[in-house]
């Protein structure tokens, strides 16, 4: 039946994709095209080590661009992604290197300072009343300016062996970030789209009134969003540190807007009720070619902030453009 | 028996005394209208029965042991359900979702991971709620506010009645239904409370609430101010208790007429 061109086709493919994949057809479309745009534009872009760079270099934004869609599709915001990301690896350096702690600890201290950041986010949204805007703007801030106190405004060098293949180990070729990156998209895909905590999250951005009447604890469940969304800045913290084998102070400088963007792009509703972790991984791979493109034509690096937050702008205009279209028919 | 207690129930929001002592008994299958004017604070005093706010002093029991401590969740589970005027759906959800928000059964992911929610098990069972209350629903896998207003309400009543409770309140069930969905709501209520399941109905349409209830009870100035017989009482009198003295005969003639 699915072989006669019936007008519904385009229509029940989308139906198909987001049931049973949980993505919208239209950010599958956009990342083919995106990427043979870039395949025309440039004879490196189709090998398989580019292939690889791509996913590597889309590991650390990919892992807070899952931390952005847990928050948004519950109704929150986080900002502070980025600053605590670098707050995160510095402190996981420091740890290693000025303190020489045994090898767990490294990794455990960037996870744990990245969840301990987004646990006083979810403390004060939730205790204060202070809108989430406002709070992750302040931890933004904080974060940024404890990681350059922490290391003195310098570069921490000289981290440990096993960071190190943290970062860049490749068993059977598969660089060790991407295959963290790849495990923590599919366990959060499990737990966003099959789990009651999943369900609740995205019950929690659709109607606080309607969560709450239901018997959810909706401020538990924030401040267990918010930590989560720390958490997962402090392991992509960890991955970027590995990755340039140091830590870095300004690590993840506006990575917020990336990561995001990849969020909205995938599908997630900026205000809430909606998002997979599936399209989140079709947007944060878009972001991925988009950057990995300009970087192969030699666009500068100031052009390619601006592209990011037109495509930003672009998503969401998108996006809500559908929403209306869809409550007016 | 009595199923439900309330004693001394104040509640104020800031400086607005809303609640200022209300007292209230219901019995297991008994169905109690609940009227008054806007603003009197029915949803108010409903909404601390539930666990959304929580009463500034007084006693709540069911089955006598006091549930001041259980918040909404805990509410739920021992057996109070409430379809409400204002916390209605997750608009973006399916009506298994909405029906089975807090309660989704699970199943383990090839049989091993565990946690997993049982979606395929939710849309069946939905569905059968939703037959059973002789509803019908364009699908239920899709978004709810694709529905009418009135197919909503369908899901929020399957919602408060797939869990077995023991006292279901509905505020302004019938405020979006056409006439023949508020017949039903009102057969829904009859066979409630054939089951022995208690009802609360709050509603404007003193019609309805003379036809189905067992007693009438009149909020006012923040206090149960009239609790009627049905069987024993009429329009006028609720009419004339809800607006408090005066000439109430042209509301109450108006009332009589309008809805015929
Ligand atoms: N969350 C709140 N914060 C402040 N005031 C509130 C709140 N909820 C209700 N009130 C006030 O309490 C009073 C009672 O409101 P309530 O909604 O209980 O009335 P009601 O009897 O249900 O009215 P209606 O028939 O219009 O539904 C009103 O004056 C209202 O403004
Ligand atoms: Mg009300």
């Amino acid at each position: 039946m699915a072989t006669t061109a019936t007008p519904g086709i385009w229509s029940r493919a989308q139906r198909a994709s987001i049931d049973r994949l949980h993505i919208r057809l239209e950010s599958f479309i956009v990342l083919l095209v995106l990427a043979a745009a870039m395949a025309v534009l440039s004879p490196f872009f189709l090998s398989v080590s580019n292939f690889l760079n791509i996913l590597l270099a889309t590991s650390t934004i990919g892992v807070l661009a899952i931390a952005a869609t847990f928050v948004i599709s519950s109704g929150g915001l986080d900002l502070s992604l980025g600053s605590v990301m670098g707050l995160s690896g510095v402190v996981g350096a420091y740890i290693a290197v000025n303190l020489g702690a045994p090898s767990p600890f490294g990794v455990g201290a960037c996870i744990l300072a990245g969840a301990i950041a987004g646990y006083i986010n979810g403390q004060i949204v939730t205790r204060a009343f202070v809108p989430a805007f406002i709070v992750t703007l302040g931890m933004l801030g904080i974060a940024r300016g404890l990681a350059l106190v922490i290391s003195g405004g310098r570069v921490i060098y000289g981290l440990p062996e096993y960071l190190l293949f943290l970062g860049q180990g490749r068993p059977f070729g598969i660089p060790v970030p991407v295959i963290i990156f790849v495990i923590t998209a599919l366990v959060a895909h499990f737990v966003l789209a099959y789990t009651r905590f999943g369900r609740h999250t995205l019950a929690l951005g659709d109607s606080e009134g309607a969560a709450r009447a239901a018997g959810i604890r909706v401020e538990r469940q924030r401040r267990i969003l918010y930590t989560i969304s720390g958490g997962l800045a402090g392991l992509a913290g960890m991955i970027f540190m590995a990755r340039i084998n140091s830590g870095d102070p300004t690590a993840g400088l506006n990575y917020e807007l990336t990561a995001i963007t990849a969020a909205i792009i995938g599908g997630t509703n900026l205000f809430g009720g909606r998002g997979s972790i599936l399209g989140t991984m079709i947007g944060a791979l878009i972001m991925g070619v988009l950057q990995n493109g300009l970087n192969l034509l030699a666009v500068q690096s100031y052009y390619q902030q601006m592209a990011i937050g037109a495509v930003l702008i672009l998503a969401v205009f998108i996006d809500q453009y559908q929403v209306r279209k869809e409550t007016r028919a | 028996m009595t199923l439900l207690h309330l004693s001394g129930i104040r509640k104020s929001f800031g400086a607005v005394d809303v609640l200022h002592g209300v007292d209230l008994d219901v019995a297991a299958g008994e169905v109690i209208g609940l009227v008054g004017d806007n603003g009197a604070g029915k949803s108010t005093l409903m909404k601390t029965i539930t666990g959304i706010y929580s009463a500034d002093a007084g006693a709540i029991e069911l089955d006598g042991r006091s549930i001041l401590h259980l918040d909404p969740g805990e509410r739920r589970r021992i057996g109070i359900e409430m379809i409400y005027q204002d916390l209605s759906l997750a608009k973006q959800q399916d009506v298994a979702s909405n029906i089975f928000l807090g309660r989704e059964p699970v199943k383990k992911m090839f049989g091993f991971i565990p946690g997993m929610v049982d979606k395929a098990r939710m849309d069946r069972e939905a569905a059968e709620m939703i037959e059973r209350l002789g509803a019908h629903l364009p699908s239920i896998n899709r978004p709810v506010s694709s529905f009418s207003g009135g197919q909503q309400q369908t899901v929020a009543i399957a919602r408060a009645l797939t869990f077995d409770p023991k006292l279901v309140i509905m505020d302004e069930p019938t405020a979006a239904l056409a006439v023949r969905e508020v017949q039903s709501v009102l057969d829904l209520i009859r066979r409630l409370k054939s089951e022995g399941i208690a009802v609360i109905l709050i509603s404007h349409r003193l019609n309805d609430v003379l036809a189905v209830t067992d007693r009438i009870v009149v909020l006012r100035h923040g206090r149960a101010e009239a609790d009627l017989r049905t069987a024993d009482t009429n329009m006028n009198e609720v009419v004339a208790r809800i607006v408090g003295g005066g000439d109430t005969a042209s509301a109450a003639a108006h009332e009589l007429g309008g809805h015929r």
